[in-house]
């Protein structure tokens, strides 16, 4: 070889130099498929309806904040928010309250049946809500919860539940059983030692969790749709219903589908290294 | 971990069994319920047997939204698998730029999902959208609301875009768990690029990347919104997977029996893959430890 | 409880379900599972291949009626010969 004389520090800086210019060429490429639809949403969120549909521009040329102001002032769209926001936060609260006892357990003891009942809460979470949207609706309206946030609540709960069980399981698996051994012998309680001790260990767990159950009460909209009509009807509803009307106001639509995209990305900063383990149920 | 047998340990998940016996074992046997029987509306029910898992599995409507379904699924697994493994080589490994990628990254996979199809039908539209206003200018004759493969490239890229992320991260998390002994090891042995990841890096995502493909295939196999939002199911039924399918026979024509028969039969394949899920899974948890 | 559309025979087939569970359960107190492994090379306890026999049993129903579609019944005894095949095997 003719470079055998060059040092290896040298070598290698002359071969890496080229990779990680690949390596940015690739990443930049890839984050911009990912930006360019939701730069274009976002686009449409901040022009007038005239600029959407008589010129194409690729970023607005008369800067609106109408479209915003319209979501926020109208209580037929406002309400859309205010409506998701209730039953997603009473179905995160059910959902975290009943599976941290319920993962410690599966992550603590063996008792009979524990891996089937496991692969049962699994087969929840991968169960598909168009099979549960019939018997959901015919449920709920026998016992007269229909187009309320708690049916929605509970309903939702079918793929939370598991999926909160499963993540804080994988969390807790991390945490030594020595340390609840000794915390028994120190004579707490096991109410006391769940509380003081072992809760503030899994935080970032719970805190996980929380994030994920929100996430997809959050962005669930066939059983939401289907389990209301007025007084509950989530944002998603509502966006999915103007599209059918004739003349659809494509300002307003982009603006309510970037306001749905806030709750996740002010928290993306502080659960980005759990995403993939949120998703990959507690597994990764 | 070793686990003591603890009894007692069932109080615990009690709440649990009570909730989800409540939102999926009610509802479940009602579905069965409805599958045997006809109805005129009014609660009256009548006995029609076997009829409608017959008609169910003689109706090419199911088997056409099940092919649809398996094609859909198969593309999306065959681009985003390698893609997001390809992504994941990419990604800087450490320090501003590895959280820079990771938000950026996790964007798409937090964008409720009806968002996503609005997203898309927007960017998508020859009038409108960046994406089909450039393919038009270009002289591309695309259409999404006209012409059926416009229809699937659109639900296809969209897919791709929202998912493949999913697949990057769970591989990144893999290859950071290789330790730099064998890297090192390969660059004593002068290993090519390709034999690093062929013996060292793919060995060792395998057990993520089981997951990600099994969790996509799942999730795909279920997928409702997006598509529905984008197309509506159609032109015609050329995007009509297998949960819009239901919904619209179940929801919009209230045929319950036909329905209920569809929905357990969908049921029984999203068992059966949930039960290779969990067997894979349990099986690399004990492999690993 | 109307709007569930009970009929005899779908109550039957729960029963019989819920039987099933009760006297697996019963019996992994008598006589405690040990999981061997079969010929699907995974390790399976008494209740796994209880799981594989139903989920089997239910594609095996389907199969006959969508291939045969006649005389129902005797899909049941195939069934039968295939939980025996399951709890002898795998």
């Amino acid at each position: 070889m003719a470079d055998m004389t060059v040092t290896p520090a040298a070598t290698q800086r002359k071969r890496a130099l080229p990779r990680i210019n690949s390596r940015a060429v690739v990443m930049g490429l890839y984050l911009l498929f990912l930006l360019l639809p939701i730069y274009w949403l976002l686009n449409m969120s901040l022009k007038t309806n005239t600029e959407i549909l008589n010129s194409f521009t690729l970023w607005p040329s008369n800067l609106t904040f109408a479209n915003y102001a319209t979501i926020l002032t109208d209580p037929a769209w406002y309400m859309g928010y205010v409506n998701s926001l209730i039953y997603v936060v009473m179905n995160t609260v059910i959902s975290l309250t009943v599976a941290l006892p319920a993962a410690y357990a599966f992550s603590r003891y063996s008792f009979m049946g524990d891996k089937h009942l496991f692969f049962w809460l699994l087969t929840n979470r991968m169960a598909p809500p168009a099979v549960f949207a019939l018997p959901f609706f015919q449920l709920y309206s026998s016992v007269g919860l229909f187009d309320t946030h708690i049916a929605v609540a509970l309903a939702h709960c079918l793929f939370n539940v598991p999926l909160a069980v499963w993540i804080l399981e994988g969390f807790m698996r991390g945490v030594p059983k020595e340390i609840d051994e000794t915390a028994y012998i120190d004579g707490y309680s096991f109410g006391r030692f769940f509380v003081k001790i072992f809760m503030p260990l899994i935080a970032s767990g719970i805190g996980v969790a929380a994030f994920f159950c929100f996430m997809f009460s959050w962005v669930e909209l066939l059983l939401s749709r289907t389990l209301t009509t007025v007084d509950a009807k989530p944002i998603a509803a509502i966006m999915t219903r103007t599209q059918g009307a004739s003349g659809i106001d494509w300002g307003v639509l982009a603006a309510a589908g970037v306001l749905t995209i806030v709750p996740g990305a002010l928290v993306i900063y502080f659960v980005r290294n759990y995403i993939a383990k949120g998703f990959a149920l507690g597994r990764v | 971990m070793e686990k003591t047998v603890n009894q007692k340990a069932w109080f615990l998940v009690l709440p649990v069994l009570l909730l989800v016996a409540f939102s999926a074992v009610i509802p479940l046997m009602t579905v069965v319920n409805y599958s045997v029987q006809d109805t005129f509306g009014n609660n009256q029910f009548f006995w029609a047997g076997l009829e409608w898992f017959r008609e169910m599995l003689s109706s090419e409507r199911m088997w056409d939204a099940l092919g649809r379904q398996l094609m859909f699924s198969g593309i999306i697994l065959a681009i985003e698998v390698p893609l997001g493994i390809f992504v994941a080589l990419n990604m800087p490994k450490s320090g501003f730029w590895a959280s820079f990628c990771l938000v950026l990254m996790s964007l798409p996979l937090l964008i409720p999902w009806n968002v996503v199809g609005t997203i898309w039908q927007i960017f998508g539209r020859v009038d409108i959208g960046l994406l089909g206003y450039t393919l038009d200018k270009l002289g591309i004759n695309y259409n999404y609301t006209q012409d059926t493969i416009a229809a699937w490239v659109t639900i296809v890229v969209m897919d791709v875009w929202h998912w493949t992320s999913l697949v990057a991260l769970l591989a990144y998390a893999g290859l950071k768990s290789i330790p730099d002994a064998y890297y090192q090891a390969a660059k004593i042995d002068q290993a090519s690029r390709w034999k690093v990841f062929r013996f060292i890096e793919l060995p060792k995502m395998m057990g993520v990347l089981m997951i990600a493909i099994l969790l996509r295939f799942m999730d795909s196999f279920m997928i409702y919104t997006e598509p529905f939002v984008v197309t509506g199911g159609g032109p015609g039924n050329a995007t009509t997977l297998l949960s819009i399918d239901l919904v619209k026979m179940a929801l919009g024509q209230f045929d319950l029996g036909p329905a209920a028969a569809f929905s357990i039969m969908y049921f029984l394949v999203i068992l059966l893959i949930s039960w290779v899920f969990y067997t894979v899974m349990t099986n690399l948890d004990k492999r690993e430890g | 409880m109307d709007w569930m559309a009970w009929t005899v025979p779908t109550a039957i087939f729960f029963a019989v379900i819920a039987t099933l569970l009760i006297t697996f359960t019963v019996l992994a107190i008598k006589f405690p599972e040990t999981p061997r492994t079969g010929i699907l090379r995974i390790e399976t306890t008494r209740g796994d291949r209880l799981f594989i026999t139903l989920l089997g049993s239910a594609f095996i129903n389907l199969a006959w009626l969508g291939l045969v579609g006649a005389s129902q019944p005797y899909a049941l005894i195939l069934c039968l010969i295939y939980a025996a095949a399951v709890f002898r095997w795998v």
